[in-house]
């Protein structure tokens, strides 16, 4: 596993892609537009990634980060990313964002709708519920008592196992939840939602939320 | 004594203060009216000139504890009872607003104040004016985009000719009132989006970094970003400016005292909405300290964290976004005082 394609260059994206590029991985990342129009930025906030056309991003990435507007995803092309292991870093959250129509489904978990959609890809749920203002900041090498938990929901095992493993080398505890549904613990008005907690705290809370 | 990026391009230190208008509470700790809160703005207002502050914004709100929907009307108050300050909007929520509208405003108010009007632009992270006014949150990236766009063009005075999908397209259109000396200074207004620092240097907008949450250093790149963007369009060097919560008292002890537990209050309110975390004892500790956003203790305290921050982040400018809801008029006034005859010296001191 070495190379990260990042989608979304908005708030969230970038930062992701920075920490992936921090703990060595390869990273491209594409917007909603052209390369040039994000030169700049990767150049100067992610630099070593590579910035590239969404089709470009994509072709021969180990694993594909969603962090788009979610209000954006109905006109995401499911072809784009067919094969691919998708780590949905995005969030449902009408009192924010307005209400989605595709997202009303209260029986699913978003992430649910988003691999109901993404057919021949591999979703997990990831990256989502931790503010990207809070990343930089809150990563540690592993082992620090202060270092803190970001969930994993998957219901392919291997595909979560892989993504455990980038969110552990990135600097976080990475906590499994065994299926995309449980994913729904992730999600706005969780306990973990925007909070940043220890993986014993973190898992406190999902225990707490579940029951 | 801090040294500033050695590229970097000397703009004179900037002091403001920013308020949301929340509401305050009397000495028995009830509500005060809207009507109320907003006299007493005007009188921090006039405060702040008083004790030296350089600038005053309002930022636009459409809800009961933020009732300052129509800021540019309390800044023309303020504009008249004072002869030195600078009043601005921090921020007008450009994307649910007609640019024409804006730039009549807040030109209007620069005729009033004599050339003191300055207006801060945002896409709005809190989301009132979208659905008060009839537009889709859905688009708030387009209208952002175009607005600004035509905004920039109003901005340079002169017949105007734009066209666009979120307004009427103007025909070599005169818009009222002509600025007397050119163009007042605009600013955007940046939370997290890298794009938003291009394109507010795209436009020749001066950048004000919203930083209310976490570690203020972690902006460096995107003021570093401003001035490469800028340089790319073929413009010179803007200043940099930082807007971040806060609260002076006397003492550390006794600012803690009074902004806590204000600020979990408000916060555990907006948190649904906003996407904040509930905050905790030990989270509130960890922003007031010198990794976190926020600005609150005693003067000293909160001129040595301005102080560390300014040069970290290139910036010129500090604007403290002072009050929370509930705190006392006279409480404000307090840390008005503080921040104008005691923090902005001593930072002065410390970065000139």
């Amino acid at each position: 596993m070495t190379r990260i394609a990042v989608l979304g260059a908005g708030h969230v994206g970038p930062v992701i892609a920075r920490l992936a590029r921090d703990a060595g991985f390869e990273v491209a990342i594409a917007g909603s537009g052209s390369p040039e129009a994000i030169e700049l930025v990767t150049q100067i906030v992610i630099p070593g990634a590579e910035p590239r056309w969404a089709t470009d991003a994509v072709e021969g990435a180990d694993l594909v980060v969603l962090a788009i507007p979610l209000h954006k995803f109905a006109n995401f092309d499911p072809a784009l990313v067919a094969g691919k292991l998708v780590v949905d870093a995005m969030n449902y959250w009408p009192a924010s964002d307005g209400i989605e129509e595709m997202f009303e489904d209260r029986a699913h978990s978003s992430s649910e709708i988003v691999q109901r959609r993404l057919r021949q890809a591999t979703v997990v749920k990831s990256l989502n519920h931790i503010g990207y203002q809070d990343l930089e900041d809150a990563r540690r090498p592993a082992g620090l008592p202060e270092r803190r938990a970001i969930g994993v929901a998957g219901d392919d095992a291997r595909a979560v196992k892989v993504v455990e493993e980038v969110i552990e080398r990135i600097g976080f505890d990475a906590v499994r939840l065994d299926s995309l549904s449980a994913g729904r613990l992730l999600e706005p008005g969780s306990p973990v939602f925007g909070a940043l907690l220890s993986r014993t705290e973190f898992e406190q809370a999902l225990r707490v939320k579940a029951a | 004594m801090a040294t500033p990026p050695t590229d970097a391009v000397k703009f004179p230190l900037v002091f403001g203060l920013d308020t949301f208008g929340d509401v305050t509470n009397d000495a028995n700790d009830r509500r005060l009216s809207h009507a109320q809160t907003i006299r007493d703005l005007v009188e921090e207002g006039v405060v702040a000139e008083q004790v030296g502050v350089d600038f005053f914004g309002i930022g636009e709100h459409h809800t009961y504890d933020w009732p300052l929907s129509a800021a540019d009307v309390v800044l023309a108050a303020i504009a008249a009872r004072t002869s030195r300050i600078h009043v601005g909007s921090a921020v007008t929520v450009l994307s649910s607003d007609d640019p024409v509208r804006v730039f009549q405003r807040y030109s209007t108010l620069n005729a009033i104040s004599n050339g003191r009007a300055e207006v801060i632009l945002g896409r709005g992270s809190s989301i009132d004016s979208f659905p008060l006014f009839g537009y889709d949150l859905a688009d708030y990236e387009e209208l952002f985009e175009e607005k600004t766009n035509l905004f920039a063009e109003l901005l340079k005075g002169g017949p105007v000719t734009w066209q666009g999908n979120t307004r009427a397209a103007l025909h070599n259109q005169d818009v009222v009132p002509h600025t007397e000396f050119g163009p007042f200074p605009a600013w955007i207004g940046v939370g997290g989006s890298p794009q938003s620092v291009v394109r507010a240097a795209h436009y020749g907008f001066s950048l004000m970094l919203a930083i209310i949450g976490g570690s203020p250093a972690r902006f460096a790149p995107f003021a570093r970003l401003f001035q490469q963007a800028l340089q790319s369009f073929g413009r010179d060097p803007l200043p940099v400016g930082v807007h971040s919560p806060g609260h002076v008292a006397e003492t550390d002890e006794q600012a803690r005292e009074e902004f806590w537990p204000r600020y979990l209050q408000v916060i555990t309110h907006v948190a649904e909405t906003r996407g904040f975390a509930i905050p905790t004892k030990d989270s509130f500790l960890y922003e007031i300290g010198p990794r976190g956003a926020l600005f609150v203790g005693s003067p000293e305290t909160v001129a040595q964290k301005i102080a560390a921050t300014l040069p970290a982040l290139g910036a010129n400018r500090f604007d403290l976004k002072y009050g929370m809801g509930g705190l006392s008029h006279e409480a404000l006034l307090k840390n008005i005082e503080l921040y104008g005859t005691q923090v902005i010296p001593r930072v002065r001191s410390l970065l000139e």
